[in-house]
Formats: structure tokens, sequence, C-alpha cells
């Protein structure tokens, strides 16, 4: 039936010349790169488990409490939210970019895409700052010194909204908001070590898998906020 | 056990010898040696969450609370809990034993990710340093499962750094979930189809889904504990509009799976052992591997079946708790599947097969007494009691901990390149298995009598059950005292191994013991089926002549 | 049983025998099947022990086999599953007409009130054969109301009541224990149900002085001016409270409830989220204003107020299904 020998010839051992970054335990190349691919996707499971968890809370505590948390919801900036989106969904498009120069050689505009979309993420993370200083100034911000008196539930004229169910929008809002905001940093972090990589040439037609699993990290962050933005900013807007 | 002495023999070169020093070992990327520091720690730890166990059990041996006080009793059995389930049994088996030999069963030179691997082992460290200093100074007193609002707005014990402790250590899981993922599905051999893995492979498979699947809610659920309470937030304080049952389903929602997470992988041993010692393919190997997928995935649809009288409508009871007997199906079948492995086998009782045995009693009754609880009417009377007390712990420690022994034991000749004492170690077994019935026997009935859980001192009429559980725990002691001084012994004075010394079937067998760092010295090539005893008993195979050294 | 080698508790309530019946059941079916399996690996380790020369014989499996115990044992648990369910729908259906008791429970002991006015602390007296509702909450952390030889239990939570209820057949004094931990003196916050003898119920329940539960609630519903707005001639600018307990209300946000314990706590504490269809949101909130026990007397006396609600009959009429939807928490 069988041959039980271990002994049978194999790629591994041909001495060619491979790139140089190819690990020495991969078969080949194509092996490598398959299980990075998967394993980028593997990761981005585990993060949409990850806020997964806080959708979840949020999205019992929004059906409980509907009418506070649309007067929260009412009470951050749509306008700043909505620019973000359109910043972030921009920084996903030259990340595109970014992978088609690497597969067609253009090292010149690899650089400028990669500097475009670290730039688009400053962008974000600077309007994202503004939005917290405005809830700071508001007292908005769960915690001592948080303040809802008075404010209106929109669509119910003369009924205000319950500052203890309003604070637990805020509490998630910052959370959500927050671990995004973490991951996009972590995200910079990545393409910076990326820029320098494709600024040492590293990055070819053949072999470019960083930049291609960094970009699907970087679509995912894109995804959440694009999940986060209509549920926290659009709460019965009209 | 008539071993003398000698200077070991000028030896070749394997993953132990090939570099020597600390660094040597603190920045390996070889997982061999990353499971070995595994070992290690796991052990240590396991010492620590001991420990805890044996001055719990001496607190109950009177029904006043005499030893301790009730605050330091309140924190021994949280850091039992805590320090066995997150630092123990999650890692145990896949760290060490899955971390050695999944690429040597695939015939890969290492894991998809070395470095990911050290990483994770990093993060493993630095999630248990933050809990030996959050138990040195002061430690928690919530019990493992951290209920709120107790643990976000009562308590005053060290909630953000235990938090913080399961937070980190999550992460390690996850990243020994997903190394495993993607090194299985992209590092097998050629001619290692999925049909040919060994079931071992298939139950770490299933066990790493639900890692990378489970944990982040967890993690995702500790961020938001702690929050809660340095914030003063009111997602789960009722006084400040939150839920305190929104806590017990995020909770339950990892902690369920998890414990599949500790009964996989020992399932996946059984299932190598069972084969190797009855010399023959393991019966209805399909089944068996569906049976693994198939718990982890209705793993995910029970959680709530912890809260039965937490205040869930009925409805959702009635949901919860048929489909927790649905996920006891799958365990069943693969009980059946074992005990027919044995029928017309040809049974060895060496040790690891001794383990085995027991894995098989007790994992029956453990898994029985799972139907006890599942069954909605009677669960109202049990839950809480000594009756789940002792059914988790037929399953974690009669199930996981004999599965991992057995494994320790079976693959030991392999890791080390040393055969350990078989009289003493079947002796261990022995003493594992009595040991443990006697403790945790007695606490089925104290349960059903109504002693609850979390008790520091209670009605005297439970005093009799309470010594004889005790009892059991220090015979039970010895039995785990036993394994690690003849393991340690063994590395020195032990009989050189042979490469195959059980004449087992698997890739890791085709390599000497210890291994090279490489693993294997050409890429294998399968043309075989899992568990081709026929050939390796046919009469023309004799047992290999040790390679000489 | 046996007095230091207790294998069960005693039998005291209705639903003791039912749950010891089910309990003997699996008893049975596990024995068996352990039985079963161990005899099987002993006689096949036995038999098989290997030998010289003899080989083991390769069998991949069988189809058939598999099936077969895979879909016994399937229905088995069926059965099982069956069988509990029934057994905790009547565990969770209080019957109409029994008899209310409100427990508040707090770090580390129990409180209870009768409807009738008594109050006890760590102990609670019933009289044989009568049904006996708790209704429970608690001050601070999770608990739990387990007495074991009526194999009653249920989590007893901060910002919400639960129910539970029992049917005491035997006198005697039995265990009552927190089942869920809730912190330094968890397995210190014990007591005693006191089963009597009806006459002897009697005559403990004349001994105490403060008068039913429902009339302490009008007091204090009085003192709060809540009969300001809700007034019985309808006029006031609250919905009249008359008959509305045990019925469906309509609320603002279109939703219909049942005004059950839950839904009348809610009110005082969080009104503008349970605010009643034609009214205005004008109620102010009560939280901090009131203790538990004084929001279990105002619904108490809310209750009284709805002809349905008469505490303290006790009939031998089976328990209505619309109880357990009312009764239940979420």
């Amino acid at each position: 039936m069988s041959d039980n020998s271990v002994a049978a010839t194999s790629p591994a051992h041909h001495h060619h010349h491979h790139n140089p970054a190819l690990l020495h335990h991969f078969a080949t190349e194509q092996q490598q790169k398959d299980s990075a691919d998967l394993g980028m996707w593997i990761f981005l499971a585990t993060e949409v488990m990850f806020f997964g968890g806080l959708f979840c809370a949020y999205l019992i505590y929004r059906r409980a409490y509907y009418g506070d948390f649309a007067a929260a919801s009412s009470s951050i900036d749509a306008a700043l939210g909505g620019t973000n989106t359109a910043v972030l969904i921009c920084s996903s498009l030259t990340v595109v970019l970014a992978i088609w120069a690497a597969q067609t050689a253009r090292r010149g505009l690899l650089i400028v895409m990669l500097i475009l979309t670290m730039l688009f993420g400053c962008a974000f993370l600077g309007i994202k700052g503004k939005e917290y200083k405005d809830k700071f100034v508001e007292h908005h911000v769960p915690g001592a010194s948080f303040s809802f008196e008075h404010e209106p539930i929109p669509g119910h004229p003369g009924e205000y909204a319950n500052p203890v169910h309003a604070e637990i929008f805020f509490a998630l809002y910052f959370i959500m908001t927050g671990l995004h905001a973490i991951h996009m940093i972590i995200g910079l972090g990545l393409f910076t070590w990326l820029l320098w990589a494709a600024w040492k040439g590293r990055f070819t037609p053949e072999y470019h898998t960083p930049l291609e699993i960094g970009g699907l990290y970087w679509h995912f962050v894109d995804i959440v906020w694009i999940y986060l933005f209509p549920l926290l900013y659009l709460i019965d807007r009209h | 056990m008539a071993t003398a002495a000698v200077a070991p023999p000028v030896e070749r070169e394997n993953y132990l010898n090939k570099h020597y020093g600390a660094w040597s070992w603190l920045l390996t990327t070889d997982h061999k040696r990353i499971a070995l520091l595994y070992l290690v720690s796991i052990t240590f730890f396991f010492f620590i969450g001991g420990l805890f166990a044996l001055l719990i059990r001496l607190e109950l041996l009177t029904p006043a609370g005499d030893l301790v006080q009730a605050d330091t009793y309140n924190k021994l059995f949280t850091q039992h809990g805590m320090v066995m389930v997150f630092f123990f049994l999650i890692p145990s088996i896949p760290a060490v034993l899955g971390n050695f030999l999944v690429p040597l069963m695939i015939g890969a030179k290492d894991l998809a990710f070395p470095r990911i691997n050290l990483l994770s082992w990093y993060i493993y460290i630095t999630g248990g340093i933050l809990m030996l200093h959050c138990m040195i100074t002061g430690g928690v007193d919530t019990g493992w499962t951290f209920y709120t609002p107790f643990s976000t707005a009562f308590t005053n014990t060290k909630i953000v750094e235990a938090g913080l402790a399961i937070f980190v250590v999550g992460f390690s899981s996850i990243l020994t979930g997903l190394n495993f993922i993607v090194t299985i599905h992209r590092m097998r051999a050629p001619g290692m189809t999925w049909s040919r893995l060994p079931l071992f492979i298939w139950a770490h498979y299933a066990t790493s889904v639900i890692q990378i699947l489970g944990t982040p809610v967890i993690a995702i659920t500790s961020v938001l504990v702690v929050a809660e309470r340095v914030l003063h937030l009111g997602i789960f304080d009722p006084k400040l509009g939150g839920d305190p049952l929104l806590f017990q389903h995020l909770f339950w929602f990892y902690s369920h799976p998890a414990v599949y997470i500790m009964i996989l992988p020992s399932m996946g041993i059984m299932s190598e052992v069972i084969a190797c010692y009855s010399r023959k393919r393991i019966f209805g190997y399909n089944f068996v591997a569906l049976s693994s997928i198939a718990i982890a995935v209705f793993g995910f649809l029970v959680w709530a079946h912890h809260m039965f009288v937490a205040g869930i409508s009925v409805y959702a009871a009635l949901i919860f708790s048929i489909l927790s007997y649905a996920v006891a199906v799958p365990s069943a079948v693969k009980v059946f599947n074992w005990t027919a492995t044995l029928y017309k086998g040809s049974i060895h009782y060496d040790a690891p097969m001794l383990y085995a045995f027991g894995f098989l009693g007790l994992f029956t009754i453990g898994g029985l007494t799972g139907l006890f609880l599942a069954a909605l009417g009677l669960d109202v009377h049990l839950t809480d009691t000594y009756f789940v007390i002792a059914h988790f712990h037929y399953i974690m420690v009669g199930g996981a901990v004999m599965g991992y022994l057995a494994g320790m034991h079976f693959w030991w000749p392999k890791i080390s390149g040393r055969m350990y004492p078989e009289m003493w170690a079947r002796l261990a077994a022995l003493i594992v298995f009595i040991g443990f019935n006697l403790t945790f026997f007695p606490q089925f009935l104290l349960g059903y009598v109504g002693m609850p859980r979390r008790y520091y001192q209670y009605p005297p009429e439970f005093q009799v059950l309470n010594v004889l559980s005790t009892a059991g725990a220090t015979v039970l002691g010895v039995g785990y005292l036993l394994p690690m001084i003849y393991f340690l012994w063994s590395m020195r004075y032990g009989k050189p191994a042979p490469d195959n010394p059980w004449n087992a079937a698997g890739l890791e067998w085709k390599t000497p013991s210890p291994p090279t760092t490489f693993n294997f010295e050409q890429e294998p090539v399968v043309t075989w089926e899992a568990y081709n005893y026929e050939e390796l008993d046919a009469p023309q195979h004799k047992q290999e002549v040790p390679v000489v050294r | 049983m046996f007095d230091n080698f207790p294998l069960w508790p005693a039998r005291a309530s209705t639903m003791a025998g039912n749950v010891d019946a089910l309990y003997i059941f699996l008893v049975i079916v596990s024995a068996l099947m352990t039985g079963l399996i161990f005899v099987a690996i002993v006689y096949f380790a036995a038999r098989y022990r290997k030998q010289e020369g003899v080989l083991a014989e390769q069998i991949d499996g069988s189809t058939p086999l598999e099936l077969t115990w895979t879909i016994i044992p399937f229905f088995v648990f069926m059965v099982i599953f069956l069988w509990g369910a029934v057994v905790y729908f009547k565990e969770h259906t209080p019957p109409r007409d029994a008899t209310e008791v409100y427990v508040v429970a707090k770090q580390w002991m129990w409180k209870l009130e009768h409807s009738e006015g008594q109050r006890e602390i760590n102990e609670l007296h019933v009289p044989v054969g009568r049904d006996v509702k708790l209704i429970m909450t608690s001050q601070d952390v999770i608990h739990s109301f387990y007495v074991p030889a009526f194999r009653m239990k249920q989590d007893v939570l901060p910002g919400r009541y639960t129910m539970a209820w029992f049917r005491a057949t035997k006198p005697g004094t039995y265990h009552l224990f927190c089942a869920e931990y809730c912190g330094t003196q968890h397995s210190g916050m014990i007591g005693d149900i006191v089963v009597m003898e009806p006459a002897q119920y009697e005559a403990w329940t004349s001994g105490s002085s403060t008068g039913p539960l429902s009339a302490t609630g009008e007091k204090i519903f009085g003192e709060l001016g809540c009969s300001t707005c809700h007034r019985a001639d309808s006029q006031g600018r609250g919905p009249n409270l008359q008959n509305v307990f045990g019925k469906p209300v309509e609320l603002a946000d279109g939703r219909t409830v049942m005004a059950d314990e839950n839904y009348v706590r809610e009110c005082i504490l969080d009104p503008g989220s349970r605010r009643v269809k034609g009214f205005q949101p004008i109620m102010p909130t009560f939280q901090g204003l009131v203790s538990e026990e004084q929001v279990n007397a105002l619904v108490a006396y809310v209750k009284s107020l709805s002809k349905a609600a008469t505490p303290g009959t006790n009939t031998a009429e089976a328990a209505s299904p619309s109880d357990a939807a009312s009764g239940k928490a979420r």
C-alpha cells in the first residue's frame, strides 16, 4: 500500500537563489505569502469579535434607552464625524494605490501613497481630538464632572433625556471610538515601518506581502469606523 | 529501575544541545524550545493554583472558619480559579504539547510564525507577572467569574490589576490559536491531506478556532469592567442604569467555550494514546474528527446555561438547555469511539494508557453530570452548589489534566530523549485516579444535599463529606508530585530513548529523540494513512534499532 | 438521610419530589451508562490484552453503529430535556393567590416582610400547605435565595425584582443559604425557613404589630405626595392606579407592557422610561429618596388597588400560565 519512508526529495533544499525575505521554515515563497495572508485574516476575525462585544453592549442599551441615546447622539458633531468618514475612505484608496504601485514597480508613487495614507490617518486623529476636546468642554465626559441636564429628546418636544442613561451613551462612545483610535495609532506605527521598508526598496512586484497585510489591517480599521459612524452619530437624525 | 547513572554519552546534535545559554532559550524561535519554556511556566502556576487548593481544602476540614479569615478564603478560591483557568488549563496542552508536536506531526520545520510564537510566551509571562503581583499585593476576592456589580462597585480588592492580567494573557491564547490554524492550513507536508492528519491535530484545530473567536470577548469584557471600576461608569451597575446580566452574558460567551479549549486538546491526546496502545486505528476516525469541530461550534451556543437562575426568561432558558444537550452528543460519540477502538486491539498497559483509561472513566462521569446541570428543573437546585464544582473538576482535572499527563508520558521520550521510570509512572497514575475520586465524588453528594459553593464555613452535617474530600486532595497531591520528581530525575538518569520507543504511528516518531532543531532532514512526503499500525506491527517490520550515538 | 452522611436534603415542598424524581432518573441513566462503558473497557482491556504473535485487527469504523450511538443518546437527552423543562415551568409558575413575601437582600443578611406586615431578619415563618411567593430584590450586589429542602433557588438582583414560589409540605426548620457569592460574609448569610402547622402559624402571626404591608404603602403614598397626581377620581395629572396592576398598559413610546411588580418599581425609580400614553412626562424620580422596603410597600399598595390581588387566600387551584409572564423578570 504505501511507502513508509520519509526520504523523498523536496524543493526545500534546492540551492537556487531566493528572495532574502523567505524565512527558513517555509518551503516556498508562495507558502510564506499564503501563510501571512491567512494569518492576517484570522487576526482580523479576532478583532471583529473584540469590537463585537462592544457593539453588542451598545445595541442593547440603545434599544433600551432610545430617546436618551438619541439626545446624546445629537450632541456629537456629525459633520466632523462625516468628515472623518470621508478621510478614512480616502486613506483606504491611497492604500490600494500604494499596493498597485508596488505591484507595478512604481517606487516613487508607492512612497507618496504611503505618506498620504499616514497624513489622512493623522487628520483623522486630529479631528477626533477636536471632538474629544469639545466633549470635555461640554462636560460630556463620563465621570465626576459629567453633566447632561435638560437636553431635549429629538422628536419629543417637552421631554428631556435622563442624564444617567446619556452617560452610558458617552461611556460607550468614548470606549468604542477610543479603542478605534488606538487601532489607528497602531496602524500609523505599522505604516511608518512600511514606509521605511519601501524607502529601502524592499518591495518588488514579486514580494510586497507586508504591504498587502498592512493594507488589510488598515481597511479593517476603516470598516469599523464605517459602522461606528452611523451607529453613534446618526441616531434619529433627519 | 536499575539504571546506572553513567556519564551521558557524547550526544549527537539536537534541539536541546544545539545552543547553550540563557539567551539561546529566551530568544529562541524553535517551537520545541518555546514548548519547554511554557512547560516550566505553566508548571509553576499549577503549583501556585494547587497550593491555593490545598489551603481551601484544609480550611474546609472543619465547619467553622478557623484556618484563615473570611476575606482570605475568598481570595484563595478566587485566585485558585483564576490561576488554574487562565494560567494553567487554557495554555497547558496547546502551548506545551501542541507547540512541540503540531509541526512535527504535519511534517513542517516550525510553526507558521515562530517569532509570534515566542511573543506569545512573553505575553503569557507578562500576564503571569501581573497576576502574581496582584496576588502578592492584596489579591482579588470576586470569584474567578468576577460578577458585577460586586466586582465593579463593591469590592475593594485589586480588580484593575487582575483584569489587566487576564486581558494580557488572553492575547497569548489568541496568538497561539492563530499560529496553529495557519500552520495546519498552510504547512502540511506533501501528501498530508486533511484525512491523514492525526486526530491530535484535528483537536488542536478546533481548539484554536475557539481561542481566536472567544478570547477577544473576555478581553473586551475585562476592559469594560476595569473602565467601569476606575471611571464609575454604569454599564453593568443598576444604580447607574446598567445591567448586571449583560456582564454575565459577555463573560460566559467566552468562558463557556473556554472549557472546550481546555478539554479538546486532551481528547486529541486520547486518540493518539489509545490508538498506539491498542495498536490500531481509532474507530470512526471521521466521526471523531467531525465531533471536535461540532463541539467547537456548538460550544459557542450554550453559554447561558450558567444563568438559568440568574433572571433570564424561561424561553431563553429552554433554548440554552436544549442546545446544551446537543453539545453533549459529540462528546459521547468520542467516548464510544475510543472504547470501540479497544475491541480486537492488542492492549498494552503502559502508563500513558493507564491515564487514558482513567480519562475515559472520569470524563464519562463528568460529562454525564453535565446532563444533570443542563436539565432546567434540576439545575435550579444544583447550580451554585458543590455539584457544579464536582462536575467541572471531573472534566478539567479528571479529563484535561489526566490527558495532559498521558501526553507528557507518551511524548516524554521524544521531548527529552529519556525514558521515564515505567513502574513509578503506573503507580502515580493509580494514585492520581484514587485521590481524584476521593476528592471529588463526595462533592457531588455535598452539592445535592445543598452545600453552596464558595462557602468558608458550613453547617456541621456537611463535615464528613468535606473531610473525605480533603483526604482525597492530599492523595491527589502526592500523585501529582511523583511525575514532577521522576521526570526531572529522568533528564539526568533516565535511559536514553530510542527514536520510536512505542513503535507508534505519526511523523513525530520518525525524528530522532530528541529531534534536531529543524525537525526533518528532508521534507517528508506522506503516502500512508494515519494510524498505520498494521504496517508498523507487520512481522517484517521489527522494532527499530536505536540510533547509534 | 443519615445524619452525618447526608445524601439528599429533607423533602419539604411540593416541588422537592419532582426534582428528586428527575435526579434519581438521571442517576440511574448515568450509572447505567458509566457501568456500560466501564464494563466494556475492562472487558476489552482484559480480553484483548497484548499477546505474543497476535495482531490487532484494524477496523475503520461502522457508520450504522455511529448513527445508533448518536441518535439513541440524543433521544434520551431530549427526554431529559423535556422532563427538566416541565419541572422548570412548574418552578417558575407561582399559583394565583399565593401569599406574598417581600425579600430584600443585602450584604450580609436577608430582610423579609410578609404582606400581612410581619418583618423578619434571616428567618421566614410560613404555614404548611400555603403557596408562598417571594418578591425579591437586592440593595447592593447579586445574592441568591436558596432553600435546599424546597429545591428552590433564585438569584436576587439589585435594580429589579425576581420571583420564586414554594408550598411547604412538612413542618420543620430548614436551611436558607445565599448561593451567589457576595463578599466577605457570603457564607454567613444564612438563615432558617420555619414551617409551622397552620394553627401555630396563626398564633405567631397575631403576635406582630405593624399591619399589612399595603397599609404601610398607602401611608407612604400619601407622605410622598403621590396621591396629588395619582387620584382615584382620574382627575389627576397621573394615571389612576385603581385596577392597574396585573393588566397591560400602553406606554407613550408605543410599547404595551404588563403592569407587574417590576413595572411599578421602575415607574417609581425611572418614570421617564415608563410613561403611560396620554400623560405628560412630569413625574419626578424617587431614586435615592425611597428605600427598597418602601418601594416594596408601595408595590404592595398598588397591588391592593386591583381586585385580583387578595393576598393571604390559600386556594387549591392550579396556577395560571399567564402568571409566568407577569411574574417573570427579563
